[in-house]
C-alpha cells in the first residue's frame, strides 16, 4: 500500500474563482441586458454594450465555467486515479496563470482591444498566454494519468482528455494573426476563410469547452450525488466516440445562407442533425442514472440542479440541430432566438451543473454539511424561474423580429421599412429578459452566502489522506476487448481521440486554406483606403459587430431592405471578417451603396447621439469619436501587414513603397470628408476618429455598384 | 458562382466528406461490436469506479450525505 494525499487546496482555489467570476460575469450580463432598453447606461467609452458584451461572454465562459471545469477536474481526477496531481507547482502555475489571463481580459476588452472574433476576442499576447497555461493544464493532467494507481481510465477522464487536445487545436488554428502593435493584430485569414475558421472554432468552443468537460463532470458528480453508478457504461463509450467525431464538423451551421460555399453549409447541416443522437445518448445516460432515485430528487437540491442541467442540455442539443435546418435557420438567424438558445445551455446546463457540483463538493472539503438546504432550494427555484424569464421573452422577441423583418404589404413593399420599428417592438421583451437575469443573479448571490456560511461552520481539509497499491506493469489481460485495452493506455487513447477530431477539422479546414483568395474576385472590389482601414479598426474597437451584421442573405426581404445579397468576393480583403451573428441593429453590409448611402453629416450626428437622427434608437452614443484622433504613424505598418496577408497594395495602381505615401492618401480623403461636413456647419479635424469611421461606413458594400455609380456621376 | 471555382486547388473535393463518413461508419460499427462483446464484470467494475473504496480511501468525505 502506498500512502499519499489528495490536494484539496487547489480545488478550493478554483472553486472560489468560479464563484467570484460567476458573480462578475453575471453582473456584466445583467448590465448589458439593461443597456438594451436603457441606452443611458452606456456610460463612457469603456462601458458601452459593444465593449462589455465580449467581457460578459469571456467572463462567463472562460472565467466562470473555465474555473468550474478545473475545480471539478482536479477534484475528480485525483480520486478516479488514486493519485495526487502530478505537480503542485504546475497546479498553481495553472491557477494563477488562468486568473491573470482573466484579469488581462477584464482590462483589455473595455479598452476596446479586441480581435472581434466571437469567444476569441482576446489579443495576441493573451492568446499566447492561454496556449502556455493550457499546456500546463494538460501536462499536469496527463502527468497524473501516467503516475496513476488505477489501471483503467473512467469515462469522465476520456472527456477531460478530449477537451484538452481539441481546445488546444482550435485555439491555435483560430488565433493565427499578425501583430500591428502590442495589443492589436489582424487575422491571417480573410473573409470567407476567416468566417469558416472562426465558426469551426466558435462552434467547437461550445462543444469542447462548454460540453465535453461538463459531460465528464456529469459522469463523475451525478453518480456521486445520486449514490448509484451511471445508467449504462456501454452507452457512455458509444456516446463519447460518436460525440467527439461528429461535433467537430457542425461549425458551418453558423453560416447558413451566407457567402460560405454551399458544400460546406451542407456538410455542417448533415453533421448537426446527426449530432442529436450522441447528445441525447449522453443526456439519457445522465437522467437514467437517477432511475430508482427520483424520490430523492424531491428532497435533494443538488439532484434538482443536476436534473434541470441535464434536461437543459437535452433541450439545447435538440434545438441546435433544428436551428441547423435551413428553413428554421433562415428566420431564426440574426434574431434574439439565438441568445435564448445559447442561454438554455449556459444558464441551465453549465450554470446548474456547476451549482450542483459546488453544493456537493464544497461541504465535503470543509468536512461539514451544507449551511442551509432551504437556501439551496431557494437558489434552485429562483434560478429556474430566472432561466424561464430569460429565455421565453427572447424566443418571443426572435419570432417577432423575424416576422417583422420579412413582412410585405399587399403592394409588395416592406411593411416595416424602418428597422427601428422592429427594435422598439421588442423592448418589453428585453426588459423581461433582464428581469430573468436579475432572478438568476439573486440565486448566484444566495449561493455565495450559503457557501461562505458553510465554510465558516466547517474546517477545511487541505491534504486528504489516501492509500492504494502501486500499479503493477502488465502486458495483457485475458479476454480483454480492444476498447477495454484502450482504456488503460492513455497515450494511445489520446492519439485516437485526436485523430477523431482532426478528421472533421481537416476536411473542413484544408479546402478553406487552399482556397485561392483571388478566385472569387470581383473586378470592381478594391482594397480599403488607408483611412478606411483606420475606420475599420475603430469599428472593431467599438464592437459594432456585436449588433450589426455585414451579410445580406439571398432572401427577397433582405435584398429589398439592404440591396444585392453579399458575395464571397466582396470580403477578400477583410482581415478579420465582420459578418457578425446578431442584428440588434440593421445590417451594414451595403451601408455605403447607392441605395442606403447617407450624408456624412448624418453619420456624424448619428454617432454623436443616435437619438438625434433616429428617435427611440437603443444604440449607445459615441461622442469620444469626435475628440480622439487616429494614430497615423501606424499607417505604414498597417499597409505592410495587409500586403503580407495578400492585399495587393504592392501592385498597380498603387505606387512602389505605398506604405510610405499611404498617409498622403489618408489626409486627402479625410480632408474631403471634413470639407463636406463643414458645408453642414460641422467642425471636425481630419485625424478625428469619427472621420475614419465615416469613411469606412461610406465604403461598405459599395464596390459592386462601381459601374452604376460611374454611370450616375456621368 | 459554382462550388468548383472555390476549390480549384483540390480535385474531387466531394470525395473527402464521403470518405470520412465511411471511416466513421466503419469505426462506429466496430465500436458497437466491441462494446456489446465487453465483459460484464469489467463493465461493473468500471461503472463503480467513482465509488471505489477498496482501492484507496476517498471515503472519509464522500460518504457524507447532505
Amino acid at each position: 500500500m502506498e500512502q499519499f494525499k489528495y490536494d484539496n487546496k487547489i480545488v478550493k482555489y478554483f472553486s472560489i474563482a468560479t464563484i467570484v467570476f460567476g458573480v462578475v460575469g453575471m453582473w456584466v450580463g445583467l448590465t448589458i441586458a439593461s443597456q438594451l432598453f436603457a441606452p443611458s447606461l452606456n456610460i463612457t467609452q469603456y462601458h458601452t454594450f459593444g465593449r462589455l458584451r465580449p467581457l460578459h461572454t469571456n467572463a462567463v465562459i472562460f472565467a466562470f465555467v473555465g474555473n468550474a471545469i478545473f475545480a471539478g477536474v482536479y477534484y475528480s481526477l485525483q480520486r478516479l486515479l488514486k493519485a495526487r496531481m502530478f505537480s503542485d507547482t504546475l497546479s498553481y502555475i495553472h491557477f494563477w496563470g488562468w486568473q491573470l489571463i482573466i484579469v488581462a481580459a477584464v482590462i483589455t476588452l473595455p479598452l476596446g482591444l479586441t480581435t472581434s472574433k466571437e469567444y476569441a476576442e482576446l489579443e495576441w499576447p493573451i492568446d499566447i498566454a492561454i496556449t502556455l497555461i493550457w499546456v500546463v493544464f494538460g501536462w499536469n493532467m496527463i502527468g497524473t494519468i501516467i503516475k496513476r494507481r488505477v489501471r483503467h481510465m473512467y469515462v469522465a477522464i476520456w472527456f477531460y482528455l478530449a477537451t484538452f487536445i481539441t481546445v488546444a487545436v482550435l485555439h491555435i488554428f483560430n488565433s493565427f494573426e499578425l501583430p500591428l502593435t502590442a495589443f492589436k493584430s489582424y487575422s491571417v485569414y480573410a473573409g470567407v476563410q476567416d468566417a469558416l475558421v472562426q465558426w469551426w472554432y466558435g462552434h467547437n468552443a461550445v462543444a469542447f469547452f462548454l460540453t465535453t468537460p461538463f459531460l465528464g463532470l456529469m459522469y463523475y458528480f451525478m453518480p456521486k450525488a445520486a449514490n448509484r453508478p451511471v445508467y449504462s457504461y456501454k452507452l457512455s463509450i458509444i456516446h463519447f466516440w460518436s460525440l467527439i467525431f461528429i461535433y467537430i464538423w457542425a461549425g458551418p451551421h453558423h453560416l447558413l445562407y451566407t457567402s460560405l460555399p454551399d458544400w460546406a453549409q451542407s456538410v455542417g447541416i448533415a453533421f448537426s442533425i446527426m449530432l442529436i443522437l450522441p447528445s441525447w445518448g449522453g443526456m439519457l445516460n445522465g437522467l437514467l442514472t437517477l432511475r430508482g432515485a427520483w424520490d430523492r430528487v424531491r428532497e435533494d437540491p443538488i439532484l434538482k440542479f443536476m436534473v434541470v442541467a441535464v434536461t437543459a442540455y437535452g433541450m439545447s442539443t435538440f434545438e441546435g440541430p433544428m436551428l441547423s435546418l435551413k428553413t428554421f435557420n433562415a428566420w431564426a438567424h440574426f434574431t434574439d432566438w439565438i441568445p435564448a438558445h445559447v442561454h438554455i445551455g449556459a444558464l441551465g446546463w453549465n450554470g446548474f451543473l456547476t451549482f450542483g457540483m459546488l453544493y456537493w463538493m464544497m461541504p465535503r472539503m470543509w468536512q461539514t454539511n451544507l449551511y442551509s438546504k432551504k437556501l439551496a432550494n431557494f437558489h434552485f427555484w429562483i434560478g429556474t424561474l430566472g432561466i424561464l424569464f430569460w429565455a421565453l421573452p427572447m424566443y418571443w422577441a426572435g419570432w417577432t423580429q423575424s416576422l417583422m423583418w420579412s413582412q410585405f404589404t399587399e403592394d409588395g413593399t416592406l411593411r416595416y421599412l424602418n428597422f427601428l420599428d422592429t427594435v422598439t417592438k421588442i423592448i418589453p421583451m428585453y426588459m423581461m429578459r433582464a428581469f430573468g437575469g436579475l432572478l438568476y443573479f439573486i440565486g448566484m448571490l444566495t449561493l455565495v452566502y450559503n457557501i461562505v456560511m458553510t465554510a465558516k461552520q466547517g474546517t477545511f481539509l487541505a491534504e486528504e489522506e489516501a492509500e492504494a497499491p502501486a500499479l503493477e506493469k502488465i502486458k495483457a489481460i485475458k479476454g480483454e476487448t480492444w476498447h477495454g485495452k484502450l482504456e488503460r493506455l492513455p497515450v494511445r487513447f489520446t492519439i485516437l481521440a485526436l485523430v477523431a477530431i482532426l478528421i472533421g477539422g481537416l476536411v473542413e479546414i484544408i479546402p478553406t486554406i487552399l482556397v485561392k483568395s483571388n478566385i472569387p474576385t470581383i473586378a470592381s472590389v478594391k482594397p480599403y483606403t488607408p483611412l478606411e482601414l483606420h475606420g475599420r479598426d475603430l469599428y472593431i474597437k467599438e464592437g459594432c459587430v456585436q449588433c450589426h451584421s455585414q451579410m445580406v442573405r439571398p432572401f427577397r426581404h433582405e435584398t429589398e431592405r439592404y440591396g444585392e445579397y453579399s458575395k464571397a468576393g466582396e470580403f477578400v480583403y477583410d482581415h478579420p471578417f465582420l459578418w457578425g451573428s446578431k442584428r440588434t441593429g440593421p445590417d451594414l453590409a451595403r451601408e455605403g451603396s447607392p441605395k442606403l448611402r447617407k450624408p456624412n453629416s448624418w453619420h456624424y450626428l448619428h454617432l454623436m447621439d443616435p437619438r438625434q437622427t433616429s428617435d427611440k434608437s437603443i444604440m449607445p452614443p459615441y461622442p469620444w469619436l469626435m475628440e480622439q484622433q487616429i494614430d497615423t504613424s501606424l499607417t505604414p505598418k498597417m499597409i505592410r501587414i495587409m500586403t503580407t496577408l495578400g492585399v495587393p497594395y504592392d501592385k498597380a495602381p498603387y505606387p512602389e513603397n505605398y506604405d510610405q505615401v499611404a498617409n498622403d492618401d489618408l489626409m486627402k480623403q479625410a480632408n474631403e470628408i471634413v470639407e463636406n461636413l463643414a458645408k453642414e456647419d460641422i467642425d471636425a479635424y481630419p485625424r478625428d476618429e469619427i472621420i475614419a469611421l465615416i469613411a469606412y461606413l461610406q465604403r461598405l458594400g459599395r464596390d459592386i455598384y462601381a459601374e452604376e455609380e460611374t454611370a450616375i456621376n456621368k | 458562382m459554382g462550388f468548383s471555382r472555390y476549390f480549384e486547388g483540390i480535385e474531387n473535393i466531394e470525395i473527402w466528406p464521403i470518405i470520412s463518413l465511411i471511416i466513421f461508419t466503419v469505426f462506429f460499427i466496430v465500436l458497437l461490436y466491441g462494446v456489446f462483446k465487453m465483459d460484464k464484470k469489467y463493465i461493473k467494475k468500471m461503472e463503480n469506479m467513482p465509488f471505489d473504496k477498496n482501492n484507496g480511501s476517498d471515503t472519509s468525505l464522500d460518504n457524507k450525505i447532505l
